[in-house]
């Protein structure tokens, strides 16, 4: 069977998600500032895992939602970083603080890395936030704002491949009612047909609610694993590719950064259409076309569960929403609903960015 | 730390107050384009793309990878942004190295950059959020109290800095890249300018500058194949520790010397002064190379200021330290450690030009950000580790 390596000549250790935690998400401001957030998380997944201290700890934030720089540093007081720690940051999804912890654990010399991601979008305006990251010359003098964006990917998405509206509620729908079980996501009503536009073909739902939060992840390598977690979710591949930013370079309708990672992180077998197994996909899709145009880019077949935990439709905390989604998959590992899951991350306008890990079990758990 | 690593290419942009003639996509590439040619490659040979840079807030684009990606030929390729504060460039480059270490790719691109003259460096270093109130305004504002902290502790008499700030700016004369070229520059040049932050006066800190510096990184295999002699990575370590908390040693932070600890086992050390030829270490305020000195065990404590008296740290000096400059002569804030980490690689490779240390064959390349508590090293050497 396909162990799922990338396609390049890679590393070999063995490493595994083995705790994941996150803080109520919640979509209005809750009072906390980022460290009263993020504590919580970190004192919880120690516990959990027995760890006081890790081998390399990342971060993934952003300045522009905490609207100072900076904001990893004070984010630092939650970790208890004394004695010093071995320490990174990436101003990016927490899920890309992941895939830099997994690097540094192929080193071979440090067996556990603690990751953590948080963000607050609360507390600005996250669609005009976002127009910021457009390029400064060309595009965000024009204004354009994420939701914007995303339409005119949703419409190009949509003529391609003749899903309508109704598609798009039904994925809205689906993830709204998983969120209503996922005890850490806020309860939102069922999608109605006449809920009003937010930017034609995008309706309400099909726009992630506004959320703050917070998540941490424990990598461990080989023995440590095993003996951290009764059923360790082995990262079995992980790869993340850029697309274009020029949205007129590429062809909006398709999320071909997200099929190269997909390839190459062994989701997908090369050239097939089907996923290699794949039982669960977590899949950071911040508007309802993204997940069908995830599907698609990832090979991932009806018999897939997209989201079980509502995915980001239910609750998007901004720089934990990609790394929430790997949590989510290994904890369908953990507790054996799955044996071989993958969890998405994405950055950038219109999916620019996108990075895939395939978690597995072991056979016998 | 895994598979060997090296520095096969490195490019630099000229650094200046201002680059109105290019964007910030053209700035990076220039840098990228000129470490691709060192290392005899295109964009087309490059595995990944790892980026670092200052606050967003210093040119008001937020996450300028997505922006810079197609810039940096990074389509359908992995890319990084890493954000360590005014350690990130030397972060940045232990990242990209961490991906040769850990055997994911070949051959990566590092690229590190500011573009100061889009904003106001000091203003974005100076908004806090609500809860907090701003207790400084800008890095000198920060830092000056621990430098009056390292003079009484240590004794130094007062012209110390002024030592390091004509030290490094007669050194900068050397280096076609630098910011601050000014000829003749003196003791009486610098004791003339005034007083910013007692006591830093204007010409003992460092300036506002545009530049971006760039390296191709490579594994054994690939470094075996580069046109020009490589620089092997002998040791890497970061270090963080919180910025605020009662008892912190803020004039010789605990996470450097741990830092410093633990590079030197990778690499060997056990005297750096002696073992080491030249060392980069960032040093945007004149007193802290004395700081540094002690913080990196090149002597004991206290004594840092009289090796920087001896002129143990000059360009003739047993142990030179920032022959390219410095800090004190180009400070493009996210860029400003991996230039350390460049210019290092620059001396073991014997392509530092008119700033080379003949002979050199190890050296340190240093940074550190935030409240001086995050730090970023590394060794590099001629020979393979």
């Amino acid at each position: 069977m396909s162990r799922g390596r990338p396609t390049t000549a890679g590393p070999g250790r063995d490493v595994a998600v083995v705790a994941f935690t996150q803080t109520d998400l919640t979509t209005e401001y809750s009072g906390l500032s980022e460290v009263e957030l993020l504590a919580p998380v970190i004192h919880e997944i120690k516990e959990r895992t027995g760890l006081s201290r890790f081998g390399f700890t990342c971060s993934g934030s952003c300045d522009y939602l905490a609207g100072a720089p900076f904001s990893f540093v004070s984010a630092l007081d939650a970790v208890g970083a004394w004695p010093p720690i071995s320490e990174s940051h990436v101003e990016m999804d927490a899920a890309w603080a992941m895939y830099e912890a997994w690097v540094r654990l192929q080193h071979g010399d440090i067996d556990t890395a603690l990751v953590y991601g948080f963000g607050k979008s609360s507390q600005g305006d996250l669609r005009q936030i976002m127009t910021l990251q457009l390029d400064p010359y060309y595009l965000a003098p024009l204004g354009p704002d994420q939701v914007s964006l995303a339409a005119l990917q949703a419409q190009a998405y949509l003529r391609r491949c003749g899903a309508k509206e109704d598609d798009l509620r039904a994925v809205a729908a689906r993830s709204r009612a998983a969120g209503l079980a996922n005890p850490h996501a806020p309860d939102l009503p069922e999608p109605a047909a006449d809920d009003p536009y937010e930017v034609a073909p995008l309706r309400s739902y099909d726009v992630a609610p506004i959320t703050d939060g917070a998540a941490a992840i424990v990598l461990a390598a080989g023995d440590t694993a095993r003996e951290l977690c009764d059923r360790p979710a082995w990262i079995r591949g992980i790869d993340h590719r850029a697309d274009a930013h020029a949205l007129g370079a590429r062809d909006l309708s398709r999320a071909e950064s997200a099929r190269l990672a997909g390839e190459r992180a062994g989701a997908t077998r090369a050239g097939a259409t089907r996923s290699a197994g794949i039982e669960v996909a977590e899949l950071h899709a911040q508007f309802s076309h993204e997940e069908l145009m995830l599907c698609e880019a990832l090979g991932l077949s009806d018999d897939v569960t997209i989201n079980p935990s509502g995915g980001a439709l239910a609750a998007n905390p901004v720089m934990a929403t990609g790394l929430i989604r790997i949590g989510e998959a290994a904890a369908r590992i953990f507790d054996g609903t799955a044996r071989r899951a993958l969890g998405h991350a994405a950055a950038g306008p219109c999916l620019q960015q996108n990075l895939v890990c395939v978690l597995e079990g072991d056979v016998d758990g | 730390m895994g598979n060997p690593c090296a520095v096969i290419g490195v490019g630099q942009t000229r650094y200046r107050t201002k680059r109105l003639d290019v964007s910030i996509a053209g700035l990076v590439r220039e840098a990228a384009l000129r470490a691709l040619e060192d290392a005899g490659l295109t964009f087309a040979d490059i595995d990944a793309v790892v980026m670092g840079k200052a606050p967003d807030l210093f040119e008001g684009v937020m996450m300028p990878e997505a922006y810079l990606a197609d810039a940096l030929g990074a389509r359908g390729k992995p890319v990084m942004r890493v954000h360590t504060a005014g350690s990130v460039g030397g972060s940045t480059g232990i990242v990209a190295a961490g991906l040769i270490n850990g055997g994911v790719h070949d051959r990566v691109l590092v690229v590190a950059w500011e573009k100061q003259s889009e904003s106001n460096a000091t203003w974005a270093l100076t908004t806090h959020p609500p809860y907090n109130a701003s207790l400084v305004v800008g890095a000198g504002g920060y830092f000056a109290p621990h430098i009056r902290a390292y003079i009484r502790r240590s004794g130094a008499p007062d012209h110390i800095g002024t030592l390091v700030a004509v030290k490094d700016r007669r050194n900068a004369l050397k280096n076609p890249y630098a910011h601050l070229r000014i000829p003749g520059i003196s003791r009486e040049m610098v004791e003339a300018t005034p007083m910013l932050w007692e006591p830093i006066r204007y010409l003992e800190t460092c300036p506002s500058s545009d530049g971006a510096c760039a390296m191709v990184l490579a594994s054994e295999s690939a470094a075996r194949r580069a046109p020009r002699p490589p620089a092997w990575v002998h040791g890497a370590a970061m270090r963080s520790e919180p910025i605020f908390f009662a008892g912190r040693d803020t004039v010789n932070p605990r996470a450097g010397r741990d830092c410093a600890a633990d590079l030197y086992r990778q690499a060997g050390i056990t005297e750096p002064r002696d073992q080491l030829d030249c060392a980069e270490v960032y040093v945007p305020f004149s007193w802290y190379e004395p700081m540094w000195l002690e913080n990196l065990g090149f002597c004991g404590e206290g004594a840092g200021w009289k090796l920087t008296e001896a002129g143990a740290t000059a360009l003739a000096g047993d142990i030179p330290w920032n022959p390219s400059g410095g800090v004190l002569s180009s400070n493009p804030i996210g860029a400003s450690g991996l230039i350390r980490f460049a210019e290092a690689a620059l001396q073991v490779r014997g392509l530092a030009g008119e700033h080379q240390i003949d002979g050199a064959r190890l050296a340190l390349g240093h940074a550190y950000g935030g409240g001086a508590q995050f730090f970023a090293m590394w060794i590099v050497g001629s020979a393979k580790p």
